[in-house]
């Protein structure tokens, strides 16, 4: 396969030596890719919030309201993040269980899955996860419910100012609502192969 | 006169197919131009620069490729070359054969539709796993793509249901969200038995070594947090410069393809997993494959490598809205299929080359792509590579155009022939048998022949200024 190494790069290096001269890459203002109502906006916290509702997800602001929704989902099962669990336990009533590890031979015992975000998207409702802050990669994607702790510090307002922030890590992911497909006949279906509800929930 | 392959095709296509086909493709076009002008103040300006940016990479993808592979070793990932389609599987069967795995899941890579990598891995004995619901519900049926974002845009519920009864997955059931339901509980075990993940890459990034994966199902996402392996099957033109530039082209991809602003997931991969993570790929290789598209770089069509294949010339095409993407009997359907298959096939370009004319030459496809090719420009040079090569499926259904030709360079023949036409204002052009002629003048007149009156015209109006003149003088 080295040969076909060489054997690429010399044909490509013989399909551009006619060339003339090499076409340029253009400059370009950041302005220009940002979507014009989420332009000159400030609260960041405010936009995510809205724009995460627009494709289906679900954003929280206070945890007695995500332990309300658990109650009155039924949602009783389930992984959280042993990092989190500390901080949120103490609020939800006793039936529900969290369990510190993920099995994955039990994958269809985890209603849900909580762990944390390491920002979000305003400008497109998105949170980010990523290999060092999010714990488990499967607990994020294959139970029914994911909720995605986001700090408020952390939710850059558009889509360049979160590509410029992406970082070293080898794995980062933005999910941007629920799960979905379009392919039987063009009708929208959530909860494909990930969850079925996303939900954030913003901390301080 | 005999008809073109793809009318021919069209003509065979069952209605309610034709009507899937269209519905689906106007559907999505309509969603692509509502969010792109609802979302930017001069969306055409971003679909500029993206092309600018691309048509830079295919310029210098000799500087490109180097950087690119550098930036991934450093990364820890593993750089494959393969020439060819034989060679690109190959090096995947070599990786799983090096890891003694029998079993792989795939997410969505057009570049292993274009290698049969699956037929290959098979006959060898791999269990090789599609997906993407579609993709899945294809691989059931022994079916190909129609579409490259909406694969199964051609099949009905119906048929999806009996495909899946017929597959062991339940009994008859055709409401959507029970078939995909289903789909959820079979695919979940796939990923987690399996012991390597296979994508493709929209784009890898030359300045991070980040590939970029988009889906909406999280399919993707699934066989990168189940499996220890993961390999990446990438056509060398898939580079983009800086990590910017993914703000711009990940803006225009999702609209342009899906009508999303953004696609649900949008993984972002520099390598294997972090020493934190328990989920996830432990080893990473990443194969560049060429198969026919050195070729390209080095042919007058070479924009066509901008393409990040989102399908939305498809969904703007008048012939594929009529004609569904198995009409073009390749991997790549649509206005872009036109172009890139004839290419792509070699030494087939000549059975390929009647592809170039399923088109009206409108320019929608051009219009629309977010990466501004030149769609039609290319679709003309290969019409006259075609015409040059000699091919026989270029010429079919095009009249023969010998005798025009000759009328048409002979000063005295044309001329006769103009005054010859006179006759037409005689015929009973109304009660001509063809039902087309009779339909079109049900509601028109037919102009009266005015056979080279311009010409006396321009010749009168000569002699006059040519006597003004030299009363003047």
């Amino acid at each position: 396969m080295s040969n076909d190494r060489e054997a690429i790069l010399g044909r490509v290096r013989q399909a551009l030596a006619p060339l003339p001269k090499r076409a340029e890459a253009p400059d370009w203002e950041r302005e220009l890719v940002v979507m014009r109502n989420a332009r000159g906006a400030v609260d960041a916290a405010a936009l995510f919030t809205e724009r995460l509702k627009l494709v289906n997800g679900t954003p929280i602001s206070s945890l007695a309201e995500l332990v309300a929704l658990f109650v009155s989902s039924g949602w009783r099962r389930g992984y959280c993040d042993p990092a989190l669990a500390a901080r949120l336990r103490p609020a939800f009533p006793p039936e529900i269980v969290f369990e510190s590890d993920f099995d994955r031979t039990r994958v269809d015992d985890y209603q849900f899955g909580i762990t944390a975000a390491v920002g979000a998207i305003a400008e497109t409702g998105t949170v980010i996860l990523n290999d060092a802050a999010t714990s488990r990669r499967l607990a994020a994607l294959a139970p029914w419910v994911h909720v995605a702790v986001v700090p408020r510090s952390r939710i850059h307002i558009d889509l360049p100012e979160a590509v410029a922030a992406l970082g070293s890590d080898p794995n980062i992911i933005w999910c941007t609502g629920p799960s979905k497909t379009a392919d039987v006949e063009g009708i929208l279906i959530e909860g494909v192969h990930g969850p079925g509800v996303q939900i954030a929930l913003l901390v301080d | 006169m005999k008809f073109q392959q793809i009318d021919e095709y069209a003509a065979r296509l069952r209605p309610e197919t034709k009507a899937a086909v269209h519905g689906g493709s106007k559907a999505g076009h309509e969603k692509r131009t509502k969010v792109l002008f609802d979302h930017y103040i001069d969306p055409d300006q971003l679909r500029k620069i993206a092309g600018e940016i691309k048509q830079h990479v295919v310029e210098n993808l000799d500087t490109y490729l180097p950087a690119v592979e550098a930036k991934l070793r450093a990364n820890g990932v593993h750089v494959h070359w393969a020439a060819t389609a034989e060679a690109a599987n190959q090096a995947v069967y070599s990786i799983l054969q090096a890891r003694g795995a029998k079993r792989m899941v795939k997410a969505k890579t057009m570049v292993s539709e274009e290698t049969e990598l699956g037929r290959f891995l098979e006959e060898r004995g791999i269990e090789c796993v599609e997906t993407d619901l579609g993709e899945f519900i294809v691989q059931i049926d022994g079916d190909h793509p129609s579409h490259i974002v909406k694969p199964i845009i051609h099949k009905n519920r119906r048929e999806i249901a009996t495909s899946f009864e017929r597959h062991g997955l339940g009994a008859y059931n055709d409401d959507p969200e029970t078939i995909t339901r289903r789909a959820r509980v079979h695919l979940r075990h796939k990923y987690l038995e399996a012991d390597v993940g296979l994508t493709g890459a929209n784009f890898v990034v030359a300045e991070s070594g980040r590939l970029v994966l988009v889906t909406n199902e999280g399919n993707s996402r699934f066989c990168l947090a189940a499996t220890k392996c993961h390999i990446a099957m990438v056509g060398i033109e898939k580079i983009l410069p800086k990590d910017r530039d993914l703000g711009l082209l990940l803006n225009l991809l999702a609209r342009s393809g899906t009508g999303q602003q953004l696609t649900v997931y949008t993984e972002f991969i520099a390598g294997p997993r972090g020493p934190a993570q328990p989920d996830g790929p432990e080893e990473m290789h990443v194969v560049f494959v060429d198969n026919g598209r050195t070729d390209v770089l080095a042919s007058e069509c070479r924009d066509i490598l901008r393409c990040i294949r989102c399908g939305a010339c498809l969904n703007v095409c008048p012939v594929y809205r009529q004609a569904s993407g198995h009409a073009y009997r390749s991997v790549y359907p649509g206005p872009v299929g036109a172009v890139l298959s004839p290419l792509l096939a070699g030494e087939r370009f000549p059975a390929m080359a009647d592809l170039p004319k399923a088109s009206s030459l409108c320019g929608a496809c051009n219009e629309v792509c977010p990466v501004n090719i030149p769609i039609p420009d290319l679709l003309l040079r290969l019409r006259e590579k075609g015409k040059r090569e000699g091919s026989e499926a270029a010429a079919a259904g095009t009249p023969a155009m010998g005798g025009w030709a000759v009328m048409a360079s002979q000063p005295f023949a044309w001329k006769a022939a103009l005054a010859g036409g006179r006759i037409m204002n005689l015929l009973p052009t109304k009660y001509v048998p063809v039902a087309a002629l009779q339909a079109w003048q049900s509601r028109r007149t037919l102009p009266t022949w005015r056979g080279g009156a311009f010409r006396s015209w321009l010749h009168d109006r000569r002699k006059e200024r040519a006597g003004s003149g030299s009363a003047a003088s």
